[in-house]
């Protein structure tokens, strides 16, 4: 459960899938419904939700196993226009495995445009970047993040000159290796620890972070750490912006997250083992354990912490992250049901 | 009462000038005393030397010139307590008995508590484990000669009793407050009293004139230097304060004079000035930017530090030096350090390695090897004891303050000492004076430290019930006193220890409380959230409490205070009173103490993130390695200490009653 954004972009396969199967049974009614016209090229797209939905109500669904399956009595069509004339025509001579094959050409390469999208997402915001950064501001950032890291570097691109505060974000560690590679590339760094963080916010100017997950409500789950800074950043008033691609919007609400939705490590990270070897045996009376310890993996922000969310599509407040799961999700795999093996 | 200006007098040191008249040597204080004693003709000598004088009138205070007499100005404010202000009363609280020893507390008679406290040994011995620091320089000594102290102190009481209405030395509050050229001059000069600051003596004529020359000189140099000081004047003053004594007489006094007027404006501890006039705003501490000032102490530094290569912009006003070169440099001049006693430069090596942390192993261990040195010491010719010994503490302090900079607790001690020191009745013998001191040294360990921390905690365990999940953060002595009483009380209870990078205090005290039979929960900061959930008390130590109610303590206990307010868990500030100081700070970049930045790139353990060794010196990319944070009174819920409970507005109450002057009731 903690690898939330696999589920993501399965949901968005399953999505990709019925979306281009809305657009078929869509081009279908419409092309039932209207004559020779040459608006069959218009591809999957939700504009034409509603028609799906009609055409939906209209014919039965196949299930997404037939989809991919070649399944000849159904009426829906499943060759998406190619503008042509005679589309509906030629639509309806297919036979059903070349339907098939071409609807699965078609998912291959929306499933293509995504592996896209997820690869170069942090470009895009990037170019963003010039317009939230400016002279001799101060940023603070947490951990590493590579989408953090393009979107600071694209800011000094464009000659912005500014200060840098990395929180080094144990047991990871990861702050130190953003620290070095951006030292590097010429950014004016400053390594700090966690501890660290209330004492050195008051001088800055904004906050930079990007996240492992975003949830239906806004929150954030994110390194361990995060809510301390989320905190202080209320506390001083400085903006707590949220750099994510979209592959990492779940749409799923988070119930008790700091349990539900966090991985524990090894505690070895934290309590170095050969040095704490003669404690690890103490027993209270009841047998248990004297001493535990405890390495959580992640922590979650709520979602009145955050200031902005930056994400490829665009910048958005918190309470706006909802209405993208419409964008991208299909209602009916929101809970992905285990089948019962037979 | 105004002070008045001193003017320059020049009298034979062996004539006392008598500037204040003591009051007779009951309780009662009767105002203002008048600042003229009848013997005295000229008001104080230098006007700057004012220095520590001030509230309690320390007489010329560490002068290092034989032929100083001078009267320091000295300001009068209403001592609260006669001159003789060991016999103050104790008013502490009675002591209900505490397991661990049964202190029986009799307001007014030290003998029956340090007797109990010393006959006790597992108090020394307990208060040395929960300190948890190995402390080398052993308490027995102390303990040892405590008890004969309290005898002697008595004796000497009452010897000095009616010594002290004859001699105004020990009170010598020479005429005015040396209000020099600059106003805030004296006063600077005077809350130097404290600590680092060298008090201003006296001098000849000759060397008033020459030292008022410099001093005008200096503070035009100073003024024009310290643009981005606070106050100019202050720092002018204390500029030319500092060149006043610079000019006396002796290069080496000058030299200690200007290194530990330099070092008593450090951030290190700093004393409220003592000032006549309780409104006198404290001067500045010293801050590392002003290239003359830095310049200055370098050359009197008996500690080669070498600056920082990589220094981080923001903290520029703090001293920040490549850490490990010293101490190597240190230990070899081992055999040739003539100023600086051996006891107190095994504190000072204790202190760069890191052996001594913690704000009350500090200040014990720097007390007691005070006391050492003035065991050994005696007084050379032509010289009185007060102002020698005094010129001496300082050179000791500012050694230290080199090693590592002051915390707030030593401050106060410092403080504390110097006022005794300049208290002492001119009448008495070295040895009986010698003796006097360090009865009064174990009497502030006892009373202050090791007694308030017993009243600390029982007040405290009465707040852990049952059930209860109790959170800390690093290692405090307090706090780990407290836990562990409560454990022997027999409470069911939880801890979580909460760690943070990079000195891994916590994992000391995790140790020694999961080898007493605590359940303990260990985490590193980045965690608090998470534990935050199932947590029911909060409880920190600290460094100081300022007087705006801001907590200085380790960093990081600010960002666990804020996250258990958020999750609404009362936190509990544990701290003794001597550690409170006058001082108000905003945030953690005004005042701070920087560590070593190798400490940041080097996670000890786990070598396949050592991504940053071998970086600091790339020019982009600095580490930064803070020591204190600052956490807002607003995230703490109550405030622990030998007064009692306390909210943290309280806290300028209880530094105006009772740590002002020096009363230390």
């Amino acid at each position: 459960m903690s690898e939330l954004a696999v589920g993501n972009i399965v949901r968005r396969v399953l999505h990709i899938i019925r979306e281009e199967d809305h657009s078929n049974t869509r081009d279908a009614v419409e092309g039932f419904r209207l004559s020779v016209g040459g608006d069959n090229d218009y591809i999957v797209e939700q504009d034409h939700l509603n028609l799906s939905v009609a055409a939906q109500s209209s014919l039965c669904r196949p299930s997404l196993h037939a989809l991919l399956e070649r399944s000849p009595d159904s009426a829906t069509t499943y060759f998406t226009a190619t503008t042509e004339d005679d589309s509906e025509e030629k639509r309806k001579s297919l036979d059903p495995n070349a339907r098939s094959l071409e609807f699965r050409r078609k998912v291959i390469s929306a499933v293509n445009d995504l592996i896209e999208d997820i690869n170069t997402c942090h470009l895009v915001i990037a170019e963003l970047a010039v317009e939230h950064i400016h002279h001799n501001e101060v940023i603070l950032t947490f951990g590493r993040s590579r989408t953090v890291k393009e979107f600071l570097c694209a800011a000094k691109e464009k000659k912005r000159s500014f200060g840098l505060f990395v929180a080094e974000g144990a047991p990871k560690y990861q702050g130190h290796l953003l620290a070095k590679e951006l030292a590097a590339r010429g950014l004016q760094t400053t390594v700090i620890t966690d501890s660290a963080v209330f004492a050195m916010i008051s001088r800055v100017n904004m906050v930079i972070v990007g996240v492992h997950a975003v949830m239906a409500n806004g929150g954030v789950i994110g390194p361990v750490g995060l809510n301390m800074v989320a905190l202080a950043a209320r506390k001083h008033a400085v903006p707590f912006v949220v750099v994510t691609g979209t592959h990492k919007l779940c749409p799923l609400y988070p119930n008790n997250p700091e349990v539900s939705l966090n991985e524990m490590r090894s505690p070895s990270e934290v309590l170095s083992f050969e040095e704490f070897s003669d404690c690890m045996d103490y027993r209270i009376g009841t047998g248990a354990p004297q001493l535990h310890v405890g390495n959580p993996s992640f922590d979650y922000v709520p979602p009145e912490l955050v200031s902005l969310f930056i994400t490829d599509i665009g910048g958005y407040y918190p309470s706006y992250m909802y209405r993208l799961i419409a964008d991208y999700y299909s209602s009916d795999d929101l809970v992905i049901q285990q089948k019962p093996a037979s | 009462m105004d002070p008045r200006r001193a003017s320059r007098t020049v009298s034979d040191p062996k004539i006392r000038q008598v500037g204040f008249f003591a009051p007779p040597p009951d309780r009662s204080f009767s105002g203002p005393p008048d600042p003229i004693s009848t013997s005295t003709p000229n008001p104080a000598a230098a006007t700057t030397t004012a220095a520590a004088a001030n509230t309690s009138s320390p007489p010329p205070i560490s002068d290092l010139s034989p032929s100083g007499n001078s009267l320091s100005p000295v300001m009068i404010p209403p001592p609260r307590h006669s001159s003789d202000t060991t016999h103050r009363p104790v008013p502490f609280p009675p002591v209900s008995p505490l397991r661990r020893d049964t202190l029986s507390l009799t307001v007014g008679s030290y003998n029956n508590n340090n007797n109990n406290i010393i006959s006790s040994s597992p108090t020394a011995s307990f208060y040395d484990e929960s300190k948890g620091i190995t402390v080398k320089v052993s308490p027995t000594p102390a303990a040892s000669s405590f008890p004969g102290g309290g005898f002697d102190l008595t004796a000497v009481k009452a010897s000095s009793v009616p010594a002290s209405g004859l001699t105004t030395v020990s009170v010598v509050k020479t005429l005015p407050p040396g209000f020099t050229e600059k106003v805030g001059g004296s006063v600077e000069m005077q809350n130097d009293l404290p600590a680092n600051s060298k008090p201003l003596k006296e001098r000849t004529s000759k060397a008033e004139r020459r030292a008022l020359q410099e001093a005008q000189r200096a503070a035009k140099a100073a003024a024009k230097a310290e643009g981005s000081k606070l106050s100019a004047t202050t720092s002018g003053a204390v500029a030319s304060a500092n060149a006043k004594p610079t000019k006396a007489t002796k290069p080496s006094s000058q030299k200690n004079d200007s290194a530990t007027v330099a070092s008593s404006e450090k951030k290190g501890g700093d004393r409220p000035p003592e000032k006549d006039r309780k409104k006198d705003a404290p001067h500045p501490r010293m801050q590392y930017d002003d290239k003359s000032r830095v310049e200055k102490a370098k050359r009197r530094a008996v500690v080669k530090q070498t600056e920082a290569r990589n220094r981080v912009e923001l903290f520029r006003h703090l001293p920040q030096y490549e850490h490990g070169t010293q101490l190597p440099d240190l230990e070899s001049k081992f055999f040739q350090l003539d100023p600086v006693h051996p006891v107190v430069y095994k504190v000072g090596l204790q202190y760069i390695s890191g052996d001594i942390s913690g704000g009350n192993a500090r200040c014990i261990a720097m007390l007691q090897a005070f006391q050492e040195a003035i065991k050994d010491y005696s007084t050379p010719d032509e010289k009185t004891l007060t102002r020698d010994l005094t010129a001496k503490i300082n050179s000791y302090v500012s050694f230290l303050n080199e090693c590592r900079p002051l915390s707030i607790s030593m401050g106060n001690a410092i403080r504390f000492l110097k006022n005794r020191i300049a208290k002492l009745p001119l009448t008495l013998s070295e040895s009986e004076a010698k003796a006097f001191l360090q009865s009064d040294i174990e009497q502030f360990i006892s009373e202050k430290i090791i007694l308030a921390d017993k009243v600390i905690v029982k007040h405290a365990v009465t707040k852990i019930r049952d059930g209860d999940v109790l959170l800390t953060h690093g290692s405090s002595s307090a706090v780990e006193m407290i836990l562990l009483h409560a454990h022997e009380l027999g409470k069911q209870f939880r801890v979580v220890i909460v760690d943070s990078r990079p000195k891994l205090e916590g994992q000391l005290l995790l140790r020694r409380l999961v080898g007493k039979g605590l359940s303990c929960t260990y985490a590193n900061i980045n965690a608090v959230s998470y534990i935050m959930h199932e947590v029911t008390r909060v409880f920190l130590g600290a460094s100081s409490v300022l007087s705006n109610g801001t907590v200085y303590s380790r960093v990081g206990t600010a960002c666990v205070a804020m996250v258990a307010h958020e999750f609404r868990v009362p936190v509990l500030v544990c701290c003794e009173a001597y550690k409170f100081h006058e001082r108000v700070q905003l945030d953690s970049i005004c005042s701070n103490e920087l560590g070593d930045p190798d400490a940041i790139s080097k996670v000890p353990g786990r070598e396949d993130i050592n991504y940053l060794d071998g970086c600091t010196n790339s020019e982009n990319l600095q580490l930064l390695n803070l020591i204190y944070d600052a956490t807002p009174s607003d995230y703490v819920s109550m405030i622990v200490t030998d007064y009692g409970m306390v909210p943290p507005t309280s806290v300028p109450v209880i530094v105006r009653e009772y740590c002002r002057d020096q009363v230390w009731i």
